[in-house]
């Protein structure tokens, strides 16, 4: 496995002096105090750090979700902090799959349906049966989340996200609320799609021996990325020790 | 299927219940505008249709006895398209097994057997012919009151003359849509009927050979109604015509168009209530709905989704349910008004009835539920699609409470900790509490709105009957009688008060305004018969027990002025009369004098225009003489029989109206069509309370759910946590009632004034039972839907709670 930063890899993402404010009442929280980072096509990228150090913030606005109070974002080129509200849902619809802790499934739509959802809307998905069989869950997709056990919901959340082929997938603690058995299913697929579709991939996660499978780790802290590690090797998740 | 829809369908389906009170408020509101627009649409109609089939008259006059020569000159007045003369006479009437005596309108046929004007309906059998002279047709709900078909016989006072009458058809008159006795305010059609008879008959029984004393015109198009009635009086004045007057002053016409206008004074004004509070409420439970659906709105925009393509799969789901609750609108206000006109039609004895489909009032209905639907969703899911949907897919955050107030602090240090949750969630989102309260109280008013004419009959049957009109019986006798009558007729058995009056035709002015009315003179006290049999010439007195009282606003007994006219307060008010003001008098009878006599007093009546003088002072200004056309008379039930076989039997009698059977059949009436109105009203007022009930409850515990599992995660039990909601619920409808009440007063006084015509109006009382029923209902729908949604708590998912994220 090589690690794709060398001179010809492609920056998909670069961040620069990215600050976050969030005001609720008289409190100011100070979500990012100024932030570097680039994200190159094809690498996996695992985000390290406490609570309220900055990670989802800045996936969120990577992923379009949230605006920037400062600083600057380039995509593939393009300002991402300057686009306004109808640029951004189709840059999400088109470039982001998004993986949340809590899978964010309808609950009214089965599995396939919940992928559906995505493929409707984009312009050259996979089926949803494709993307369902990439998660490994084929025999499973008229079921409703409520018939799901947790991992299964969150691999037809990963299977929602992929479907669209994205550019990058962003996953917010996609094992946050699975035991480790699970989580290892779950990370599994997302490392299969990461090389069968080389789509860059950012997780958040509390939990650092999830690091072992990334290419590079970025350690928050207080709104900072306080280092960036480079792993010389990786290891699959199933080879990962919880 | 997209899988948006997929998810639209499955939604509606798990939330039916609450899809269905939306979709139920909003089939109220649309129902109403359909019923009652329909129900007046198909009735006015239906009349002129009934009208035209019918040839039912422009102009009508009654004289005392004109020759028939004189019709020459009448059909050559301009614009006169056609005429009728005839002779129509009051009689009494005496009916086997049937105690009371009856009064008849006796009307002559043509002498070709069949009318050119105000034509005839025969329902069963036919008109009498020419030649015969007992043979008579009667109106079909005489006939029905007392079993008669043709075949059946009758006796009738004609012209002095006791006959025996034998029925030959049964027919439907549009003269006699609405038919009222004379003195009556109610038809009863067991006591009063229309009786056509060959005119030779008429003509012999009455004295009145080649003569008539009544005619009807139809117009041309062009006629001027105004000139050829003052034309007509010029014609008829000889012959002692009483004044021509056209359809607004037919008794059966002006009372059916009061009716309609009540109709659509309805129509106007209720379903706009209906349909703004619904609006109202569909608004404020969309709303809420939606904004509960907050966090899909983040994902859905997180996924890629256009803020148009959020927005509009919202408003299909919202434009489902509003949908169905047109479609179920639609359903309910046809099928109501169809039988609301059905029930009128019946009450007016229209032969046939024109059910009118307007799509105007459908697509208005559409139109106004739906935008209504339409704005609540695009408010909500606007404030929902604005967040950027990293915020959005958070739960909103935690509100920020403040406490109560610092010295509430010391009252609170004895209430639980859930209570205090209770008042602080009120106080903290006061607008939300205030829509709830808002709603809540306009189901209330609603509630009022439908409930209070019953009330207001009451008022008026006890004002009319119990404190005004306290006779049992009105006699009108046949001609103007010298008032040594009247101490004939307290010489009856049973006859224990008797009050003579004077009625008189006249025209009233003042300044530009003029009417029709006429006045009654009244003596300005009753005497009692016991005086009178022991002293028979003594002069009438005062005895302060007036059978029929004039009471003024305050419902207060006023004395009889001496001279000066009495006035009701609506004849006033049409005269734009006020006391002292002289108005001009034209008397259409006997001496047929113009005069000017001051307004004396005011008085309040229910019923009619009418006016009063002392009989005294009127028989003085008519310079006649002691001079009476009718008696009350106050009965003693014990003879009741005796006298009623008296009074069937006196020649000089032609008319009789009794009180207390015109009161049981007025409350018959009203109880037939108010019931049916106030009873769809307040369905559709209990839907309504019902809807704004279980959903304000519903939503109350999805925008706390996770906080209530939580508190039984903590260990309160269910009905502790059930307590919060409850008890938010039961402050919200303990201040609701109050405003609920003081806006069911302001609707009803808005539909009061629509109900008002010349005949009658209806006085603003709301009983207390009324207020009390409006609560009740709302507070039962409350605690129903508090119940249903109290089995949810039950049901509250804690390790759900416990996973998802907060």
């Amino acid at each position: 496995m090589s690690i794709p930063q060398t001179d010809e890899s492609t920056e998909v993402f670069q961040a620069t002096g990215l600050t976050k404010v969030y005001r609720t009442g008289d409190v100011e929280v100070h979500a990012l105090r100024g932030v570097d980072m680039t994200l190159y096509e094809g690498e996996v990228a695992v985000f390290l750090g406490p609570s309220g150090s900055g990670k989802s913030t800045l996936l969120n606005i990577l992923g379009g979700l949230d605006a920037a109070s400062g600083g600057r974002v380039i995509f593939r080129g393009e300002e991402l902090t300057g686009f306004d509200e109808r640029s951004l849902t189709l840059y999400r619809r088109r470039n982001v799959g998004f993986v949340f802790q809590f899978y964010n499934l309808i609950s009214s739509l089965t599995a396939r349906e919940n992928v559906a959802l995505v493929t409707e809307i984009s312009d050259h998905p996979m089926r949803p049966e494709e993307a369902l069989a990439l998660v490994d869950l084929s025999d499973r997709m008229d079921h409703f989340p409520a018939q799901l056990s947790g991992g299964e919901q969150q691999r037809v959340a990963i299977a929602r996200a992929i479907a669209k082929r994205p550019e990058v997938l962003l996953c917010d603690e996609p094992t946050g609320a699975l035991d480790s058995k699970v989580g290892i299913v779950v990370l599994e697929a997302l490392t299969a799609i990461n090389e069968e579709l080389g789509t860059t991939t950012a997780i958040i996660t509390h939990n650092a021996a999830i690091r072992e499978i990334a290419h590079r780790v970025f350690y928050f802290a207080d709104g900072r990325i306080a280092s960036t590690h480079i792993n010389q090797r990786r290891l699959k998740p199933r080879d990962v020790s919880w | 299927m997209k899988a948006l829809d997929k998810k639209l369908l499955r939604d509606l389906m798990s939330m039916w219940a609450q899809a269905l009170a939306v979709a139920l408020v909003v089939a109220a509101g649309v129902a109403t505008l359909i019923l009652a627009v329909g129900a007046y649409r198909s009735l006015d109609e239906t009349r002129a249709a009934y009208y035209e089939r019918y040839r039912f008259a422009h102009v009508f006059a009654v004289a005392t006895r004109a020759p028939r020569g004189l019709m020459k000159r009448v059909l050559e007045l301009p614009g006169v398209a056609a005429a009728e003369a005839r002779i129509t006479k009051n009689a009494l009437l005496d009916i086997d097994r049937f105690t009371q005596p009856a009064t008849g309108l006796v009307i002559s046929l043509p002498s070709n057997g069949v009318p050119t004007l105000n034509r005839l309906y025969i329902r069963s059998g036919r008109l009498p012919q020419p030649g015969e002279t007992t043979a008579v047709a009667i109106n079909e709900d005489f006939a029905a009151a007392h079993d008669f078909r043709p075949g059946s016989q009758f006796k009738a006072l004609l012209g002095g003359r006791k006959r025996t009458l034998t029925v030959v058809g049964t027919v439907l008159s549009p003269e006699f849509i609405y038919s009222v006795g004379p003195g009556d305010f109610v038809p009863d059609d067991s006591r009063f009927g229309i009786l056509w008879m060959a005119e030779k008959a008429v003509e012999a029984a009455y004295n009145l050979e080649n003569a008539f004393n009544s005619v009807s015109l139809s117009l041309r198009r062009d006629a001027s109604q105004e000139d050829v009635i003052s034309r007509l009086d010029a014609l008829l004045e000889r012959y002692g015509g009483r004044g021509a007057y056209d359809r607004d002053d037919q008794f059966s016409h002006a009372f059916l168009d009061s009716e309609l206008d009540q109709l659509s004074a309805m129509a106007r004004v209720l379903p706009p209530i209906f349909l703004v509070v619904t609006a109202f409420l569909i608004n404020m439970v969309l709303t809420r709905l939606i904004a509960l659906e907050r966090e899909e709105i983040g994902l859905f925009k997180a996924l890629g989704y256009g803020r148009l393509a959020v927005a509009s799969h919202y408003l299909k789901l919202v434009m489902v349910i509003a949908a169905a609750g047109i479609v179920i609108g639609f359903g309910l206000g046809t099928w109501f008004g169809d039988l609301l006109t059905r029930l009128y039609g019946n009450f007016f004895h229209f032969p046939f009835l024109v059910f009118q489909r307007n799509v105007d009032v459908y697509v208005i209905s559409a139109i106004v539920a739906s935008t209504s639907a339409g704005l609540g969703t695009v408010r909500a899911v606007r404030s929902a699609i604005n967040l950027p949907p990293a915020v959005a897919m958070q739960p909103p955050a935690p509100a920020v409470y403040r406490r109560l107030w610092s010295r509430g602090a010391v009252l609170l240090r004895h209430v639980s900790q859930l209570t205090i949750m209770v008042f602080r969630h009120l106080m903290r989102w006061p607008l939300r509490a205030a829509t709830t309260t808002l709603g809540i109280a306009l189901a209330i008013a609603v509630l009022v709105t439908s409930l209070f004419p019953v009330g207001s009959v009451n008022f008026m049957v006890d004002f009319t009957f119990f404190q005004s009109d306290r006779q049992d019986a009105s006699i009108t006798f046949a001609s103007e009688t010298a008032d040594r009558v009247v101490q004939n007729v307290g010489r009856l058995p049973g006859v224990m008060v008797v009050e003579q009056f004077r009625t008189v035709s006249t025209k009233m002015r003042l300044r530009h305004n003029e009417r029709r009315v006429s006045i009654v003179g009244r003596p300005a006290g009753t005497y009692l018969t016991g005086d009178m049999s022991q002293a028979p010439d003594l002069p009438p007195r005062p005895t302060g027990i007036d059978l029929s009282r004039l009471l003024n606003v305050k419902q207060e007994p006023l004395a009889m002025p001496e001279t000066g006219l009495v006035l009701t307060e609506k004849l006033a008010l049409l005269l734009k009369a006020r006391r002292g003001d002289l108005v001009e008098v034209e008397f259409l009878e006997s001496s047929r004098r113009t005069v000017r006599v001051p307004v004396t007093e005011i008085f309040q009546s229910y019923f009619g225009l009418s006016a009063f003088m002392n009989i005294r002072a009127l028989n003085d200004l008519l310079d006649e003489g002691a001079v009476v056309t009718g008696v009350h008379i106050a009965i003693d039930e014990r003879f009741e029989e005796v006298l009623y076989g008296i009074i069937k039997n006196t020649p000089a009698l032609t008319a009789i109206a009794l009180r207390k059977a015109s009161l049981v059949k007025f409350r018959e009436t009203m109880a037939q069509n108010i019931v049916f109105m106030t009873g769809v009203y307040s369905t559709l007022g209990i839907i309504i309370a019902f809807g704004v009930a279980y959903n304000s409850a519903r939503i109350q515990l999805s925008e706390r759910a996770r906080e209530l599992a939580s508190l039984r995660v903590l260990g309160f039990t269910r009905a502790e946590v059930a307590r919060i909601l409850t008890t938010e619920l039961a402050i919200v409808t303990i201040i609701a009632v109050p405003i609920g009440w003081i806006l069911g007063r302001g609707f009803a006084w808005i539909l009061i004034q629509g109900f008002e015509s010349e005949l009658y109006r209806v006085p603003l009382v709301i009983e207390r039972s009324t207020y009390a029923q409006s609560a009740l209902i709302v507070i039962g729908a409350v605690v129903a839907s508090a119940l249903i949604v109290r089995r949810r708590v039950n049901r509250l998912d804690l390790i759900e709670v416990l996973k998802t994220r907060e």
